[in-house]
């Protein structure tokens, strides 16, 4: 099947054909990556500008690690060192990008929606690195890409996200990833941040932490923002810890081979124990590796990369 | 001034009940019963052809901008938006920059108004000193200088003893508080309905909550002080039931519903077009019927427009960073005629009625009716022309339309105040 898609803005607009063509694709690609000359001349001569106006290590490093895989010349700039702190409008510097002839724009940015404000003005490729609370498209891909690695087809499998659902992007793209490839999905955690409304997107919504993880072959733990304690929404970090915290004791109720997964950056003693982050059943460094055979994928494939010669090649 | 005679009009004044075909007469700038035979010889004569005559329309919620935001409205173009929607009567709120606020500040606007307003525009003074919410405008001066009603628009003022306060002041000066109901503490960041929607799209929502709140907290005031609040732009459903018992009670509450608020819903953000992006914000399918329901049984007093104006480069943004709010007074009337006339079965006087006598009943205003020795503020429409309309060919100084580019059907012909042609044609003419 070919790919038609230029730009990836989000999970929710993707088929699961499209989903697994992507979870194929990023396969063959994460073998090239195992052999000793890691690079392919895929994206040769083309420039990726990685439009970073939020902070970010982790998805940063693995777009411009792809970038370089498949050959293509990137250039990575932030908040600080753009224009944007001068004034100019997103579409002003993404416009200039252009106009150097960039070939394909990475966005990471605060305000949800902006990347597909931005592929409405450009006529190069948009991918999202993260817009706002909306999505994160990559990460629920190579999220999902993990799950199939450990658990094969993810139908009927359960699935928990656990955290700060309401404002993370993550858990957006990963509920729509998820249900499309029809997996089981429970949300938890406090009920101001795991608001009932989204049972609306097929998913099952519980602020018990014992009957979510019981039975479940997937917990995937969000980042608990420091910046919301004290607010209105939960009362303390500590609270937070005692009532939905990953611990031992508690990671006993899950299935005897789940895995444990988090998107980064870990908050240690806050939303999971430092000794289940490094164990056996945590898998939190295979996403941040399959994170740049996703992000080469991704990136092939909206610069009108032909899967299949991917596919066939390894 | 030469008298006017319109001829084959199907003249609707629901003021006086008057819904028929026939003439309508125009001498010295008033309203006539009829006019001689010498007169009618020399009269302008306008034929039209079975067109609604009606009483100019009469918005009492616009934002023209003036003075220090130009670049988006002033009141020479926001007065050619309304002319060209029929409107021949307009109240303007208050936060300019700098806000208006004291007396100086509304001179100016008059005199900006007697320059070059096409029609009449009738300035609001704010509650608060700075629209900040902290201390009394001076209500008084503000009167002497000519406002027809306080409000801090955009602003709703948070402290409830401030509110009192101010109800029980402006009583003093017969001036209505205008209040645009939203408890900021729920607010904050909030860009959107809160909803299933803004779960979706992940955007910060605007619960419904925010609105109830206030508007109860403003029945609960005008009851306690006898003070007349209108509550502007009314969009959720609790809050029109909440205006409803209030109304069956007898208190002095009046509110406004907008064009957009029964016109569209939060499924129209899906694209996150800033043309949508407004406060309080679109809400659902429920909230919008509500809205619908409040107009047919009198719980909502009026239509007014809330019309907002922002260049395009403002509203070209990221939905979060985008200014809220979009312009209303070129399509009031069409849309009002189809989503109220063709899509829920008001009739056409009773559309009529939302958008002349009833706001201007609102703001004890002289204007909406045409009865004789009335001004001659009418305004000549088709109900049922279809007309493409291109915001940017429009007055307005700003094209920031959810319509724009869509086929409205209903469009407004003449427009005359104090019984001048201001609009004809497609052209202003003042």
């Amino acid at each position: 099947m070919p790919w038609h898609r230029r730009h990836l803005l989000t999970i929710e607009e993707l088929s699961l054909a499209e989903i697994d063509q992507i979870h194929a694709t990023a396969a063959a690609f994460k073998k090239i990556l195992q052999r000793s000359v890691k690079k392919v001349p895929a994206l040769r001569g083309k420039t990726i500008v990685n439009l970073f106006l939020e902070p970010s290590t982790r998805t940063r490093l693995a777009f411009e690690m792809a970038a370089k895989r498949l050959s293509a010349d990137v250039i990575s700039f932030d908040a600080a060192s753009s224009s944007t702190t001068k004034g100019e409008s997103l579409r002003d510097t993404a416009q200039n990008i252009q106009a150097l002839n960039a070939d394909m724009i990475v966005l990471r940015h605060g305000a949800a929606g902006s990347p597909l404000y931005l592929s409405r003005i450009l006529d190069i490729p948009v991918i999202n690195a993260g817009d706002g609370a909306h999505e994160h498209p990559t990460q629920g891909l190579l999220d999902t890409f993990t799950m199939k690695e450990h658990l094969g087809s993810l139908r009927g499998r359960k699935v928990v996200i656990l955290g700060d659902v309401l404002f993370s992007r993550v858990a957006r793209s990963n509920i729509h990833a998820l249900t499309k490839m029809g997996a089981a999905v429970t949300l938890v955690g406090p009920s101001t941040l795991v608001p009932h409304a989204f049972t609306d997107l097929g998913v099952k919504v519980s602020h018990d932490l014992k009957r979510a993880l019981e039975g479940a072959e997937v917990v995937m733990l969000l980042r608990i923002q420091h910046e919301r304690q004290g607010t209105s929404h939960f009362p303390s970090l500590g609270e937070y810890t005692s009532m939905f915290g990953l611990n031992k004791a508690r990671a006993a109720w899950l299935d005897p081979k789940a895995i444990i997964m988090h998107p980064g950056p870990i908050n240690r003693g806050v939303e999971i124990d430092s000794e289940l982050a490094d164990g056996a059943r945590s898998v939190i460094l295979e996403q941040v590796s399959n994170g740049i055979a996703i992000r080469m994928a991704v990136l092939y494939l909206c610069a009108d990369g032909r899967p299949e010669a991917v596919i066939a090649a390894d | 001034m030469p008298s006017l005679w319109i001829r084959q009009a199907r003249v609707i004044d629901p003021a006086t009940r008057r819904d028929a075909v026939g003439s309508l007469f125009v001498r010295d700038g008033r309203i006539v019963s009829s006019l001689t035979p010498a007169e009618r010889k020399r009269a302008k004569v306008i034929e039209a052809n079975g067109q609604v005559a009606c009483p100019g329309l009469v918005d009492i919620h616009v934002h023209f901008r003036e003075p220090g935001q130009t670049h988006k409205e002033t009141i020479g173009t926001g007065s050619r938006a309304a002319a060209a929607g029929g409107f021949t009567t307009v109240v303007c709120m208050p936060n300019t920059s700098p806000p208006a606020d004291n007396a100086g500040t509304i001179q100016f606007i008059k005199d900006a108004i007697d320059r070059d307003a096409v029609i009449k525009v009738l300035p609001t003074g704010g509650i608060t000193v700075g629209l900040k919410g902290q201390s009394l405008a001076p209500f008084g001066s503000l009167k002497r200088a000519g406002v027809v009603a306080l409000t801090d628009d955009g602003d709703c003022v948070q402290s409830n003893e401030l509110m009192r306060r101010a109800l029980e002041y402006a009583r003093m000066f017969d001036l209505p508080i205008m209040d645009h109901c939203q408890d900021q503490s729920m607010t904050r960041g909030a860009v959107m309905n809160e909803g299933v929607m803004s779960l979706r799209l992940g955007l910060q929502g605007w619960p419904n909550a925010a609105e109830d709140l206030i508007v109860s907290r403003n029945v609960i005031l005008s009851a306690a002080t006898g003070g007349h609040i209108h509550l502007q732009h009314i969009s959720s459903a609790n809050s029109v039931e909440i205006v409803r018992q209030a109304k069956a009670r007898g208190l002095r509450i009046t509110a406004e519903g907008t064009p957009h608020h029964f016109a569209l819903t939060e499924e129209a953000l899906a694209t996150y077009d800033t043309h949508f992006k407004m406060n309080p914000p679109l809400r659902t399918e429920a909230d919008r019927r509500a809205i619908i329901a409040g107009l047919r049984d009198g719980t909502l007093d009026c239509i007014a427009t809330d019309h907002a104006p922002h260049t395009d480069y403002e509203k070209d943004r990221e939905f979060d960073f985008a200014p809220n709010g979009i312009t209303g007074l070129e399509t009031a009337l069409a849309i009002s005629l189809q989503v109220l006339r063709r899509k829920n079965r008001f009739s056409l006087a009773r559309v009529v009625d939302l958008l002349t006598r009833r706001p201007a009943r609102v703001l004890n205003l002289s204007a909406g009716t045409l009865a004789p020795g009335a001004a001659a503020d009418i305004c000549l429409f088709d109900p049922d022309e279809k007309w493409l309309y291109d915001a940017k060919a429009g007055f307005s100084k700003s094209a920031n339309s959810p319509w724009h580019g869509q086929t409205l059907t209903g469009r407004v012909k003449t427009t005359i105040v104090d019984g001048r042609v201001v609009f004809a044609r497609g052209r202003i003419l003042a």
